[in-house]
């Protein structure tokens, strides 16, 4: 195959085909077959719109649902600066110190195995109506990943590294902010680009339990009202809203991580 | 000597005893294993003994280390990837806190080394050979008065490897630094050293201690001559009489 050959550098036009041409047509293909399939099949627009009229949803009731994906956006970011942030300062005062480390893991675990769904209506209870029980949510779902992916960074030093900044005498702070945070930074933002999603996940779940705007509650009224199109239309707004999060950390990674990790973070 | 690990006390270095003089260069020679990594980091006071005693210049390695009498080259180059070449070989200065004024010297650095221009590359932009230039240079800014190097070349490919040894000749000559240098190459040991250690199997002792009469500044041409072979053979005997299986 053309396209699969290695010996020479792509030329820069069929680079930007590989890149960004072809997962487009991937895409619209998708697309195209489902509306095919939904017309020869007549598939009643209640049970899977085509999407065409999804676009046509999108677009008479884009009103409605900008009032809602605003709110879960606040929620989103909010919950991942406070889970990211809190499991960032975790990770360093775990690489600091092994006796807190030994305290605190176990909690740590316990808050990853409770399912957020069940947890949900808990906190909903305890802090009410308003955005905290859904900033908390999207801060729970993010904050283990982060927490892992941090300190397996902090300690990815090599032992020479260590053993340079020995003889150099550095201090713990000069290790630190010299060595150890600088050689974290492409797990950690591998563990925030996994953040970005979960943290809307997040979002939309805590507002299927308690909520009287946001994307979450959108799609539950959409379902009780049957309108299929307007659902359908909702989730795409919603992964939408992920992605562009995610972008953004891409951008993010892409100012901070200059140097060419030398393992790929994926 | 002996060092502490987890795993209780360790010999390292049985009976063995070395004093090198200012600007003296001498090279550890063994089988791996066999403590003379260990014994660098001992000097460097990377490790610390529990048994034995170092001086250097009079002090205990620690006071010395304060004091940034050592340069450190690693067998990688321990470069940080983040960091340009400049600033890899300002970082001693950094952590020293004077990195202000270091900027010329760290030019002048690199121009020793042959990397004139590259001030500006990263790490993973460099071959392997340029890679460990970059760590002599970052060892020689603080203008340590000993410098210990451990298996600097050995990841490096034949060629790199020889030119690499003219070239810390010459920065050696241009710098009169005392090197302490590890390697297990009988050839590159000769080539560089006043005088070789061959060092046996853990515990490790000295099995012969080797000075090396060859006329200086050394030509690679050196290696044809029939005094280079009869001090390598020298160094060969010595090692294979560590070689029996224990």
């Amino acid at each position: 195959m053309a396209l699969a050959r290695a010996d020479a550098r792509p030329a820069p036009s069929r680079l930007l085909l590989r890149r960004y041409v072809l997962p487009a047509v991937g895409i619209l293909a998708l697309l195209l077959a489902w509306e095919l399939y939904i017309r020869v099949f007549r598939v009643p627009h209640y049970l899977v719109p085509a999407p065409s009229v999804i676009g046509q949803t999108l677009v008479q009731e884009w009103p409605t649902i900008q009032r809602n994906v605003g709110r879960t956006l606040v929620e989103a970011v909010g919950g991942f600066a406070l889970g990211n942030g809190f499991a960032v300062l975790l990770a360093i005062a775990f690489v600091h110190s092994p006796t807190i480390q030994r305290f605190l893991y176990p909690v740590a675990v316990a808050i990853r195995t409770v399912p957020i769904i069940a947890i949900a209506p808990i906190l909903v209870l305890l802090l009410g109506n308003g955005y905290a029980p859904k900033i908390v949510i999207a801060a729970l779902i993010s904050f283990f990943p982060t927490l892992v992916n941090m300190v397996r960074g902090l300690e990815a030093v090599e032992p020479s590294a260590l053993e340079l900044m020995r003889v150099l005498s550095a201090n713990r702070r000069q290790v630190f902010f010299k060595l150890r945070l600088p050689s974290s930074l492409p797990f950690l933002f591998s563990a925030l680009k996994i953040a970005t999603a979960s943290c809307v996940i997040g979002a939309i779940v805590a507002e299927w339990v308690g909520a009287d705007t946001g994307l979450g509650y959108l799609i539950i009224v959409a379902t009780f009202e049957f309108r299929t199109g307007l659902l359908y239309a909702t989730t795409a707004v919603g992964s939408f809203l992920a992605l562009g999060f995610f972008l953004a950390v891409v951008l993010l990674e892409k100012a901070v991580v200059r140097w060419k990790p030398e393992t790929p973070s994926t | 000597m002996t060092f502490a690990t987890p795993a209780g006390p360790v010999q390292a270095l049985a009976n063995a005893s070395l004093t090198i003089a200012p600007r003296e260069f001498v090279s550890l020679l063994g089988p791996s294993g066999c403590g003379k990594s260990t014994l660098l980091r001992l000097v460097a006071d990377i490790l610390a003994p529990t048994e034995g005693r170092i001086e250097v210049g009079g002090d205990p390695p620690v006071v010395a280390r304060r004091r940034r009498v050592f340069g450190f080259v690693f067998q990688d180059a321990t470069l940080l990837p983040w960091r340009n070449t400049l600033q890899n070989v300002l970082l001693p200065l950094e952590i020293g806190g004077d990195a202000r004024q270091g900027r010329p010297d760290a030019l002048a650095l690199l121009e020793l080394v042959g990397l004139r221009g590259f001030d500006a590359a990263y790490p993973w932009q460099l071959s392997g050979g340029m890679r460990q230039r970059v760590a002599i240079a970052r060892a020689l800014i603080t203008r340590p008065q000993v410098l210990l190097m451990d298996e600097p070349f050995g990841a490096l490919d034949e060629i790199t490897r020889e030119h690499m040894n003219q070239e810390l000749l010459r920065i050696w000559e241009a710098t009169e630094t005392t090197i302490l240098f590890v390697t297990h190459s009988s050839p590159e040991a000769v080539f560089l050293s006043d005088r070789v250690l061959v060092l046996g199997a853990r515990p490790g002792r000295v099995k012969l201690e080797l000075p090396i009469r060859l006329p200086r500044p050394r030509d690679p041409a050196v290696k044809e001559t029939v005094e280079f072979a009869r001090h390598t053979a020298a160094l060969r005997r010595a090692l294979a009489g560590n070689a029996r299986p224990e």
